[in-house]
């Protein structure tokens, strides 16, 4: 299920505003990669591109190519909507639908591929979802409950359970832990570590510590000023990234001597 | 053994910015439940005489109060419940179509039009149903009739000059829809990114992501904007008066010369020549459609209520 993503020369724009410039990396299948760099450098723009969600802004769009397993999602006539279903989605804010029970959450994304379901699928992929994002002991109980009624902790990984449901190929992470307490926060680390036998990860952090617990490759973004767009600096495996980095602007952003 | 502890009243200090808001609120909110109590008892004061008055005072075949309020009652419920059945979905529609389809220009242009439509006098309407409305359905009537005569809502003989419940029901759907559309259309735009967001994530069209998160969002909001048209509707009183020539049966045929006419427009039709006792009756029937009012929106804040937890407000 895991794929293999390729960025070549990616311009991502807001209207006239050029948001991040002319990236270009490789994510192998099976890995988790970082993203870190200061605010404003672009990181959740440029992971949103990864699935398309960054044209949902008015005048937002990019040029360029993001290639999964060879097929550009940006080529003509693909369907933006089938590409969300491939690449799954966690974000910063918990976003459970209020509106669902913690059950129906999980289905959320797989009832609109496949609306008539066996009511013991449905609870058995329920379950699946919900282990697999280590929540099942704490909500079996109360799978019947709004998915509101979680701790922002739970919810967080109830938004896991409900991407990983569909079974994507990808998923990324928009800094899944910053409104997070740390056992929470280790709980997530640990369930990314599981999840990458699976799927290929992306994951953006401010937490330096996170991105060297958790990450095989990191990608260091920066910004040479307000206005300016943002650029990816270095693109290597972690370790390099945090003991030995190539460049000055890196070494200095991870060992905190930055701005 | 339990030693009664005294719990020290902590008291913050009272800023004056907090007392004139709190003052203002609680005499505004006074005021309202004020001006409501007055109009409730005024019409019961009023109404009292109309309960014990003799049987020849009622117009018509009713010989008691409820017999008379009975079918105007009811035809007060079903012209506003056909009205509300036409105007919400449509209402929906439109208003999903401004906030989520339409380009940002043409939305605000709808926008405008929608809250000036919401401003037409009802006389307007009225003259609209009657001159332009009522011919124009006639033919279309006689085929309904015609081919789905069978169908007892549709039975015959239909009506020569179209003014019947159902243009009644139009013409308040038209009525009523302007602040459906607006009030809700408002909603819509209310709904978080968040959630629009994450349902987009997960491969949702644009549809589904209207069912999965507009929507569910939206729906206390459409309840209440529902009940505001209602409101307009059971209330209304010149379209009615205007397009009805009344009769007061209950009757559940849309097409036919015999209409039930409602509460609002039967007073405004008999009060110029009521006198005496006539006065009090027409003033009880305005106190029934006054509790019918406060039935209606009690019944919605029911519905609302029984899904607070799922509601997103928390
Ligand atoms: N919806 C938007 N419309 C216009 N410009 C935007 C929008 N969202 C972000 N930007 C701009 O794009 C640039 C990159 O923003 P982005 O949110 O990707 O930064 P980030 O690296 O994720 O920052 P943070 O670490 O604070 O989340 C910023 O200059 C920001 O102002
Ligand atoms: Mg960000």
């Amino acid at each position: 299920m895991s794929k293999r993503i390729e960025v070549n020369d990616l311009n991502v724009y807001y209207s006239k505003f050029l948001a991040v410039e002319e990236v270009s990396l490789v994510i192998e299948p099976r890995t988790v990669t970082a993203l870190i760099g200061p605010s404003g450098c672009g990181k959740s723009t440029f992971l949103r591109t990864l699935n398309r969600m960054h044209e949902v802004i008015p005048g937002a769009y990019v040029t360029g190519e993001v290639l999964i397993d060879g097929n550009n999602l940006y080529g003509p006539g693909v369907d933006p909507v089938l590409v969300r279903r491939q690449v799954g989605m966690v974000f910063q804010r918990p976003n459970p639908f209020p509106t669902m029970s913690i059950g129906d959450n999980v289905l959320a994304g797989v009832k609109l591929n496949n609306r008539r379901m066996a009511k013991s699928d449905a609870d058995a992929l329920i379950e699946k979802s919900l282990m697999g994002a280590n929540l099942w002991k704490e909500v079996k109980d109360r799978l019947d409950k709004p998915g509101s009624s979680l701790s922002g902790g739970q919810q967080q990984r109830l938004c896991i359970a409900r991407a990983i449901a569909v079974e994507p190929d990808v998923i990324l992470m928009d800094e899944p832990c910053s409104a997070l307490d740390p056992i929470s926060t280790l709980a997530i680390e640990d369930l990314i570590e599981e999840m990458k036998a699976d799927y290929t990860i992306v994951i953006v952090t401010h937490n330096m510590q996170q991105a060297s617990r958790v990450s095989d490759r990191t990608g260091f973004f920066n910004i040479a000023g307000t206005g300016k767009p943002g650029r990816l600096i270095e693109y290597d495996d972690t370790t390099t990234i945090f003991s030995n980095p190539g460049v000055q602007a890196t070494e200095d952003y991870v060992s905190g001597r930055f701005g | 053994m339990t030693t009664a502890v005294e719990r020290p009243t902590l008291k913050a200090k009272e800023r004056p910015g907090d007392r004139i808001f709190s003052t203002s609120t609680i005499v505004s909110g006074s005021l309202i439940l004020a001006i409501l109590a007055a109009v409730a008892v005024f019409l019961l004061v009023q109404s009292l005489p109309a309960f014990v008055a003799d049987p020849e005072k009622f117009k018509g075949d009713a010989t008691n109060f409820w017999q008379y309020v009975g079918p105007l009652a009811f035809g007060t419920l079903w012209s506003a419940f056909l009205a509300l059945l036409m105007a919400v979905p449509i209402a929906i529609g439109i208003a999903l179509f401004i906030s989520h389809y339409a380009p940002r220009k043409l939305a605000q242009g709808l926008g405008y039009l929608i809250d000036l439509l919401a401003a037409v006098p009802s006389v307007v309407f009225g003259l609209w149903g009657i001159g332009v409305l009522a011919p124009l359905v006639q033919p279309f009537y006689t085929n309904l009739v015609e081919w789905f005569g069978w169908f007892p809502l549709f039975a015959g003989p239909v009506s020569g000059t179209g003014r019947t419940t159902l243009t009644v029901a139009i013409v308040l759907a038209v009525m009523v829809l302007p602040i459906i559309t607006a009030l809700s259309r408002e909603i819509f735009l209310q709904t978080p990114v968040l959630y629009e967001e994450a349902s987009l994530a997960l491969g949702a069209t644009r549809w589904e992501m209207i069912t999965m998160a507009v929507l569910p969002f939206g729906r206390a909001g459409i309840i209440s904007a529902s009940m505001l048209g209602l409101g307009r509707a059971l209330g209304e009183t010149m379209a009615v008066a205007m397009v009805l020539s009344p009769s007061r049966d209950v009757i559940f045929q849309l097409l036919t010369s015999q209409n039930p006419t409602t509460i609002a427009a039967n007073i405004a039709l008999n009060f110029p020549e009521a006198n005496g006792v006539g006065v009090n009756i027409l003033l009880a029937t305005g106190l029934i459609l006054f509790v019918i009012t406060l039935v209606v929106n009690m019944i919605a804040r029911v519905i609302i209520n029984r899904r607070k937890a799922f509601s997103g407000a928390n």
